[in-house]
């Protein structure tokens, strides 16, 4: 990669033949893609909570009972944490926040394993580099099949008819919408960052990084993979915690 | 860009990741504050309400400084990277403030 042992001079910086900001190309246009994916899930974020305002609250609609005593109706939109109460494999139980709280461990995990893969790259440390950006994968498929348990979940209801997007057993249809498409745009996201995780393993695995002399491909996938985290962190205080 | 080919045994180094491990649990630690904080502080009445909405979104921006500057290396990178980053997200977020306080109002005449 470049060396940063020179300084150029501040008129000679962006004439050409060197690295304005010191990083790679594909680096500084991975950060400018993901600050496009930025737009694109705050206007997804913001139309949410714009109608989601829009509607009357479980309290709007009947003044005078506490939260406590919150049912589902279409008038009013639910309460995130009575429509999220599921664990897969413990039926029943009223776990509300639990199963998207170890969502969202598992993902702020595979981050750290990703950035702990970044790191062994820069030691040019290959059997390390495969180890955790196999860890990091293994937490992207385990994070894309906990949102699929979640979805059917949703959608095959609690006895009220389930969810889709015409007809939300949980309240407005508007509701079941904004989950399926924001959870949707980020689980796509997650499956083209598994992708490519998977795509970069193999080639570290077959050597080609140790040889090009740098891992500077990990750092760039490592960086859309902590985008999709970042994402996440976001999707889960507003459509979950708020 | 350089390119040569690595042929010596280098030694290996010792991996730097204890600031990383800090900053997971730093993001743990702020998870686990806000979900006491989601059962604990009661909505029910107006105060409340906006209490934890505020906590909730200062805690998340909390967390995406920690994210993006220690995990995205964005602290370590030149000046001019992290404003390229910075600016436009700052402009968003005045962007949303600034309609939703001025034009904001309509949303009750929606329904």
């Amino acid at each position: 990669m470049s060396s940063h042992t020179s300084s150029t001079p501040d008129n000679l910086l962006w004439k050409g033949g060197i690295q304005p900001m010191k990083v790679g190309y594909g680096k500084l246009m991975m950060w400018i893609f993901l600050l496009s994916d930025t737009f694109t899930f705050s206007a997804l974020l913001i139309s949410y909570g714009l109608v989601r305002y829009s509607f009357p609250t479980f309290k709007d609609m009947n003044p005078g009972q506490s939260i406590k005593d919150f049912t589902f109706s279409p008038e009013w939109w639910p309460t995130p944490e009575r429509v999220f109460e599921a664990v897969p494999f413990l039926h029943g139980l009223s776990l509300p926040l639990v199963f998207v709280g170890i969502m969202t461990f598992i993902l702020i995990f595979s981050s750290v394993t990703m950035v702990l893969a970044v790191e062994a790259g820069h030691r040019m440390d290959k059997a390390d580099v495969e180890k955790w950006m196999l860890w990091t994968i293994l937490g992207g498929f385990t994070f894309l099949g906990s949102q699929a348990w979640e979805w059917s979940h949703f959608i095959h209801g609690t006895g009220g008819g389930g969810a889709n997007l015409v007809y939300n057993e949980y309240g407005p249809p508007a509701f079941a919408d904004f989950f399926f498409f924001i959870t949707g745009f980020h689980g796509t996201h997650v499956l083209s960052g598994v992708v490519l995780n998977v795509l970069i393993f193999y080639n570290a695995t077959n050597g080609v990084y140790q040889r090009r002399g740098h891992y500077d491909m990990v750092e760039k996938v490592g960086l859309y993979w902590h985008f999709v985290d970042l994402v996440w962190v976001f999707v889960f205080t507003f459509f979950y915690l708020v | 860009m350089t390119e040569h080919i690595e042929h010596i045994e280098v030694e290996r180094q010792k991996p730097q990741v204890k600031h990383l491990w800090k900053v997971f649990w730093i993001l743990l630690l702020i998870t686990a504050v806000e979900f006491a904080i989601a059962f604990l502080i009661s909505a029910d009445n107006d105060f409340g309400k906006w209490l934890k909405i505020s906590i909730f979104i200062i805690l998340t921006f909390v967390k995406s400084f920690y994210i993006v500057g220690t995990f995205m290396h964005l602290k370590e990178e030149v000046k001019g990277l992290i404003w390229t980053v910075v600016l436009p997200v700052i402009f968003v977020i005045w962007f949303v403030a600034a309609l939703v306080y001025f034009e904001g109002s309509y949303i009750g005449s929606v329904r």
